[in-house]
This record gives C-alpha cells, sequence and structure tokens, in this order.
C-alpha cells in the first residue's frame, strides 16, 4: 500500500469506460472529493456522444499541476470500467501506473455481429500486467449487486482507489463528496457499494 | 434553487467551464440569453433553461445560430444585458449578423461565447474562430481555466458596455469541458429597465449608416486596445532571456512544460487573455532584449502572425517560432507532451519523451444508433426500395451514424442544412434517384431555405425528414416541432408537416418508420412519382425513444427473442445492425444470434424484417432484465 507524502504530490487518473457505465459520475465523486478535501483538482471530460456506446474517456488531475488533460504514458492511474478498454487505454500509462479495472466485458457491436473478436480475458490482462506497475481486476458489477444495485459498478469502482489510499482523502470527504453527486434516495445504496469497492481495494 | 444560483458565500463549487460562464453571466446580472445548442457549448444554454425562470432570465432555444444572436442583440440594445453562446461552426452561420453587429454595436453589455472545437470531439471542422473576431473588429477574450471563464464573463460584459460592442468569448472544448474549483461572487438583484431611444441614423445600417459606423469602429478598436493594453488579463510571468507567448488552455501545458523542463528562470511567459485587439505595446516590451520567442497556440498562428508585425514595427529581430519548423503542431488540439516536445527542440533544451506503450489492434467500439431508434428503421426501408443506386445527402444529428456499416446510408455532407441544398444540386447533374436525409431540428435550424430553392425550381428529390421530436444529438433540446414535454403531449407549434404544405408541396406523406410494411409501401409509391419533376416529403415520424421515456416514463412491456427456427441467414445483422443483436459460436454446433435483453427497446422492427423473431412480455415483477 502507497501513501502520500507530505505535500500534495500530483497524481493523475485517466477514467475509461462505455457510454452509460457512469464514468463521469464516478470522475465527479472523485474530483468533489479532492475538492473537499481542500486539495488542487481538475476535471477534463469530453461529452456528446456518451449515449451511443461509444468509448467515454474523462481524467481527474490532482495536486499542482496545470494541464487538465492527460497525455499518452501520464497516467499515474488508469481506471477503467471494461477489460478491452483497459487495453486500449494502455498507451496512457507508464511502468509505474496502477490500473484498476473492472473485468465485466461490454461486447462491443463490431464483435457482436462478427466483424472482429474479443480478446481473451488472459490476453488483455497479460499485456497490461507486463507494462505497468500492478493491476487490480475486480468484478465491479459483482460488488454492486451485492449492495443492491448493478448501476453503482461505478461507485464501487472509486471505492477500490478510495481503498488503495493512494489519494489522502478522508472518509468524510468522499461521503460528502458522493452526496453531493448522487440523490439522496440513492446515497445508502451507493455507499455500501462504495466500502464493498474499498474493502476491496484496501486488501489488494 | 439551482446550483449555480448558489449565494456568493465565498464557497467554491466544482464547476464545468461553461457553469462556470453562466455564474460569470449571472453575476453581470445578464437577462437575456438564446442558443441554438452545440458540442462543446451545449451546457450554457441548458443550465440557463434549467434556472431561467428561477433566476429571472429570459432564455429561449433558437431556431439557429444567427438567429440566437439577432434575438440577443435587441435585447442589448434595449439596455438588458444578453448573451449567446455557440460551437464554432455556428459562428459561420451567425457570421452576417456578427460583421455588422459590431458596426451597429450595443447599449448594454452582449456577450458571445463561440465554443471552438481543436481535434474534432464532435465536429465537422476545426476552424480556428479568433480570426473572426480580428475580421469583424470584435474584442476577444480567451480563458484558460474555469474559473478564469467566470471572470472574464463578467470582464466581458463589462468591456462590452464600455465600448457598446459585443464581447467574444473563445473557448475551445477542453475549457468548456473541463471541471475546476469555480469561487462564487455576488448575484446582483436589481433588475435592469429597459429602453429604446430611435435613432435610425446610428441603428439602420444603409451605406451612408454604415460608412460612419465603420469609421467609428476602426476609433473603437484603437479605444478598445487601450484597454487590452492595461488588461490584468495580459499577464507576464518568469524571467530570462527566452520568451513564450501563449493563450487560453495552451497556457496551462506551457506552465507545466516550463517547469518539468528545468526552464524555471530562464523562460518568461506572456499569457494573453485579453488577446484582441492585439496589445501591441504589452508585446514590444515583453520581446525587448530578448533572444527568441516560442509562441504555443492551438490550431491557428493567429499570434504568432501578430507576434511577428509587431516584431517588425520596432524593428526587432527577435527569432519567432510556432507553427513552422516541427515545433508546435497545426492540426489538433495539444498536450503537455507536444508543448514540451516543441519547447525543448526550440530552445535547444533536453527532452525525453514517455515511453508510449503499443496495444495490438482492438475491436473497435464506434457511437451506433441506439436499439430501437427510429432512424434506422427509416434508412432499412429507403435502403429496401432505393437501393445503391440513389444519392444519400445527409445532414447534422444522431442520423448521421448512419453513415456506418451496414446501414452506410449517407454519401454527402457538409454543413447544417446541406442535404436539401446538394440533393437539389445532384438531381440537376446525375441521372440517379437523390434521396436526402434532414433531422426535425437541423430543417427548422437550416434545411427551410434549401427546400424552398428545391421547390422554386422543380429539384426531382425525395427528402426524408427524420422527426424523432427532439434535437437528441446534443441532449434532447427542443425545437419549434416539439410534441413532448414535461407535462405531456402538446401541439406542436410549428408542425413541420404544416411547413411542408405551406411551401406548396404535394407529394406529401407521414409515416410512422416502425412500421415497416407502411413504410415501404409509401416510399414505393413516392420512388414512383420521382419520375416527374419536383420535390416530395416524406416525414418519418417516431419519437426518439430516449427522450420519450424521459419524457413520458412509458414502461417497456415487451422485448423480442430470436426463436428456435432461425436459419442463420443474417440478414439481420448485416442490414438492420441493432446493437442489441448478438451472433454467437461461429463456426461451431451451438452457432446462433441471440437479442440482448438488457438492450432490446422493445421497437419491434427485427420482428416485422425476420419471421423468426417473436415478442415476450415483461413480467411484472422482475422483467426481462
Amino acid at each position: 500500500m502507497t501513501t502520500m507524502g507530505e505535500e500534495c504530490r500530483a497524481v493523475r487518473i485517466f477514467f475509461t469506460g462505455v457510454g452509460g457505465q457512469g464514468t463521469l459520475v464516478a470522475t465527479r465523486l472523485v474530483g468533489e472529493a479532492a475538492l473537499e478535501e481542500g486539495m488542487p483538482v481538475t476535471l477534463s471530460e469530453i461529452h456528446g456522444m456518451a449515449q451511443r456506446g461509444g468509448v467515454v474517456e474523462s481524467s481527474v488531475v490532482v495536486g499542482d499541476i496545470f494541464s487538465p488533460i492527460i497525455a499518452d504514458g501520464e497516467a499515474d492511474i488508469l481506471m477503467a470500467f471494461e477489460p478491452v478498454e483497459t487495453l486500449r487505454a494502455l498507451p496512457k500509462c507508464h511502468s509505474g501506473t496502477i490500473v484498476i479495472s473492472n473485468t465485466v466485458p461490454i461486447v462491443p457491436f463490431t464483435v457482436a455481429v462478427g466483424q472482429s473478436v474479443y480478446p481473451s480475458h488472459e490476453t488483455i490482462y497479460s499485456l497490461v500486467m507486463e507494462r505497468v506497475c500492478k493491476v487490480v481486476e475486480v468484478d465491479a458489477v459483482a460488488l454492486a449487486r451485492k449492495a443492491g444495485s448493478d448501476r453503482a459498478a461505478n461507485v464501487a469502482m472509486v471505492g477500490v482507489l478510495a481503498g488503495m489510499d493512494r489519494l489522502a482523502i478522508s472518509e468524510a470527504s468522499w461521503r460528502e463528496a458522493l452526496s453531493r453527486v448522487l440523490p439522496p434516495r440513492l446515497f445508502d445504496l451507493n455507499w455500501k457499494a462504495f466500502d464493498l469497492g474499498r474493502k476491496c481495494g484496501s486488501g489488494s | 434553487m439551482h446550483e449555480l444560483l448558489t449565494p456568493g458565500n465565498g464557497a467554491k463549487l466544482l464547476l464545468l467551464g461553461n457553469e462556470a460562464i453562466v455564474r460569470g453571466a449571472l453575476e453581470a446580472n445578464v437577462r437575456f440569453v438564446a442558443a441554438y445548442p452545440g458540442t462543446p457549448s451545449s451546457e450554457i444554454i441548458d443550465r440557463f433553461a434549467q434556472l431561467g425562470d428561477e433566476a429571472g432570465v429570459y432564455v429561449e432555444y433558437s431556431v439557429n445560430e444567427k438567429i440566437s444572436m439577432e434575438t440577443a442583440c435587441a435585447a442589448a440594445v434595449s439596455g438588458v444585458r444578453s448573451l449567446c453562446s455557440m460551437k464554432h461552426v455556428g459562428l459561420n452561420v451567425a457570421a452576417d449578423a456578427f460583421m455588422t453587429l459590431a458596426y451597429v454595436g450595443v447599449k448594454a453589455g452582449m456577450v458571445i461565447v463561440v465554443a471552438d472545437d481543436p481535434s474534432l470531439h464532435s465536429s465537422q471542422n476545426e476552424q480556428d474562430n479568433r480570426y473572426f473576431a480580428k475580421m469583424a473588429g470584435v474584442p476577444m477574450l480567451e480563458p484558460s481555466t474555469p474559473e478564469e471563464a467566470r471572470e472574464m464573463t463578467i470582464r466581458a460584459f463589462e468591456i462590452s458596455e464600455k465600448h457598446g460592442i459585443p464581447c467574444m468569448l473563445r473557448t475551445t472544448t477542453r475549457v468548456n469541458h473541463c471541471r475546476g474549483p469555480v469561487s462564487l461572487g455576488m448575484l446582483p438583484t436589481e433588475k435592469p429597465e429597459p429602453r429604446f431611444e430611435k435613432d435610425p441614423f446610428n441603428l439602420v445600417v444603409v451605406p451612408m449608416v454604415g460608412r460612419k459606423l465603420r469609421l467609428a469602429l476602426l476609433e473603437k478598436l484603437e479605444r478598445m486596445r487601450e484597454d487590452a493594453e492595461r488588461s490584468p488579463f495580459n499577464v507576464v510571468s518568469g524571467g530570462g532571456s527566452w520568451g513564450i507567448v501563449t493563450s487560453g488552455v495552451s497556457y496551462l501545458y506551457v506552465r507545466d512544460a516550463v517547469r518539468d523542463l528545468g526552464l524555471e528562470g530562464r523562460v518568461k511567459i506572456l499569457k494573453l487573455g485579453f488577446s484582441f485587439p492585439y496589445p501591441r505595446r504589452v508585446v514590444r516590451e515583453f520581446i525587448e532584449g530578448l533572444e527568441k520567442v516560442l509562441v504555443v497556440e492551438e490550431l491557428e498562428p493567429f499570434h504568432e502572425e501578430a507576434l511577428c508585425v509587431t516584431a517588425q514595427e520596432v524593428g526587432s529581430f527577435v527569432l519567432v517560432g510556432g507553427k513552422g519548423g516541427d515545433l508546435i503542431p497545426r492540426a489538433f488540439e495539444l498536450d503537455v507532451v507536444r508543448v514540451k516536445r516543441g519547447v525543448s527542440r526550440f530552445f535547444g533544451v533536453e527532452y525525453e519523451p514517455p515511453e508510449v506503450f503499443s496495444i495490438p489492434e482492438l475491436p473497435q467500439r464506434p457511437p451506433n444508433l441506439c436499439p430501437g431508434c427510429p432512424h434506422r428503421a427509416t434508412y432499412h426501408s429507403v435502403k429496401k426500395v432505393f437501393g445503391e443506386e440513389a444519392i444519400y445527402p445527409t445532414d447534422i444529428g444522431c442520423y448521421t451514424l448512419g453513415l456506418l456499416p451496414p446501414l452506410r446510408m449517407a454519401d454527402f455532407l457538409i454543413c447544417m442544412g446541406s442535404s436539401v441544398s446538394t440533393a437539389g444540386g445532384f438531381s440537376k447533374v446525375l441521372d440517379r434517384p437523390v434521396v436526402a436525409f434532414i433531422g426535425d431540428s437541423t430543417f427548422f435550424h437550416g434545411g427551410l431555405p434549401g427546400l424552398v430553392n428545391s421547390v422554386s425550381h422543380d429539384h426531382r428529390i425525395l427528402l426524408v425528414i427524420l422527426d424523432n421530436g427532439t434535437t437528441a444529438m446534443t441532449g434532447h433540446q427542443p425545437h419549434p416541432g416539439v410534441e413532448l414535454t414535461p407535462r405531456g403531449k402538446v401541439e406542436p407549434k410549428v408542425s413541420i408537416e404544416a411547413v411542408v404544405r405551406g411551401f406548396g408541396i404535394r407529394k406529401i406523406a407521414t409515416v410512422n418508420p416502425l412500421q415497416v410494411k407502411k413504410t415501404q409501401e409509401t416510399l414505393e409509391r413516392m420512388r414512383s412519382e420521382l419520375q416527374a419533376p419536383g420535390v416530395s416529403v416524406l416525414i418519418a415520424k417516431s419519437p426518439c425513444p430516449l427522450f420519450e421515456n424521459r419524457m413520458l416514463g412509458k414502461k417497456q412491456k415487451v422485448v423480442f427473442e430470436v426463436q428456435p427456427d432461425c436459419d442463420l441467414c443474417k440478414q439481420c445483422l448485416e442490414e438492420l445492425g441493432c446493437p442489441a443483436f448478438v451472433w454467437e459460436g461461429a463456426g461451431t454446433a451451438g452457432e446462433c444470434v441471440r437479442i440482448n435483453p438488457a438492450l432490446c427497446s422493445g421497437c419491434s422492427v427485427c420482428a416485422q424484417v425476420c419471421k423468426s423473431v417473436k415478442p415476450r412480455r415483461i413480467d411484472e415483477s422482475g422483467g426481462a432484465q
């Protein structure tokens, strides 16, 4: 487990997933928590095609960095919400990157109709593991289901990130951030998903 | 209370650049906002639409950018601060108004937000609209961050009001769609008193008035330049014998690059925020004594050219670098790695770019028309009837995705509204059927004049209006033909069919494209009608299912399933391309086509195309999901 140094060290977190997975909410959640903690933070999102099943990328940059986006080879943490998207985002990583990857595939349409083949779990993760410092594989959908709804998988993923303790963000700030990002009626379920993710992250 | 109306108590909110612009405008007492949505600017008008009533701001989704600018300028001419926002290509539509509004000017502050899209994340080109400010002679501010976007919006109103001319706030995607901490200032409570004074010899631009205003604008430009010279948005930091001039989001990359390359103390940076009229004195003083200057900006060499002119004026021999010589790329957005590469090359310092891991070829995940999208059904039927021979000019919206296989129903597109007018042109030179596609919102935005033109010239075309009842692509904004509202179904303010009829078109039909047989029969009839000259119009009307769901909260009753008698002809995959379809076990005994029940929307189009697809009722308890 890594902990932060005295000063607010810069951390670049790259998010990738498929439209509809709630990656932008997850991005916002990390951003709000960092802001609540008093850290300098910038988020970057690309809107527009998210609803049409395309790849959705976003980023959170914490600490004394000006650039709002993450160039290739610069992500310190990769939050990948889908296996093949984990591999697609590998160019964003460097040898010290920590990868948190949801292992539940969302089969692209091009695969469903037989135009291309979805790589095997082993192919994907061995290629990623060869390059980066650490890969945490999570069945985020199972965690979310345990909490009460598959849809909370995005929050479970953020829980894993919180559990790894790379960001010095307190539990109170995470709670505050979650209550700011989601409607009150969804708080308990999502907090449970967050907590299950966190346990998973701290154990890894 | 809307989040953006939070009282200014020193707190900071994590806001999108677009939301920060809204907040800034509210703090500057904006009372009139008009826009046509367009990525990356849409959240500006969307947030205003959410909070307008509560904040006492008149908000309208105008039918296009030109209309929004004209509507908003009337408010500003009447003493009411106004704002209009648009994506970069929207300014092309509004250019006619923009160029002469610069002459006529405004009484109260007017801000025109123009959102450029370097890298074409959601656009058809990546034009650099800073040239528009220069061409029109309109002052321009270029923010770098959401916080600065808020502050500059407030100043933009002040600059506009002081000089009696609209002020352009020029953003890029990475400012509009960045989210950062934004401090909240006080929200004003006093309402402006609208007032219009008749002054035709300054407000009605006939040639003699235009000549006078032209000269006045040139004088104004010099006064505005004085403001730019003194503006705190044009700021120098660092020191040394080398210089970097930059603006907008590029400034952020420059700051990181200078630090990471260990150039602090060797390079001074000029950040241009109030960047047109060009602050020549500031730039002159900046380059004095420097050995070399690099201009770091996205897209065109806008500041670079101005810098070269300024250097020449004072006889400076400073070496200027920028877009040439493999330093700062002209195409697509910058990032810190691209900037470090340019900076290190220009100043001759060492830099090793990070190793970039390569990956094998992966299955593509292009955006796709959603399951149940009525556009897919329309395309399928038109293709059945008109085949590969017809030319299919298309337009801008979700339906442009019909370009992709397996539908491949798009042959030509340049801009909003071009479907109709280019169809007319094709029909005159080619001896092939021409079938054009345009969405409902785009029809109102830019399709009307083209259609009138085709009617008056007897163009032999079939125009298919894909009417899904909303502006779907940009997030379901309303348009004049909207029938579904949160309060239920209403009469449209403007009926598309009545408009088409009013143009004198007689060959009109309206179909529900989800009824496949009926649609194809209608299309067959219209194909034979195309033998005679003149315009035919088919209105393919069926609401966007996502929008209908949001408005009416309709529960899905059935999902569709492939039955065991499926003969694996795969026409469903090859002709419909619905993302709910999955082909499994290719080449094995278990090979089959399946419908993913979690994605099926129950539209029934596949069941009308294939007898092996049958519905199954979703039971009340568990559902099919």
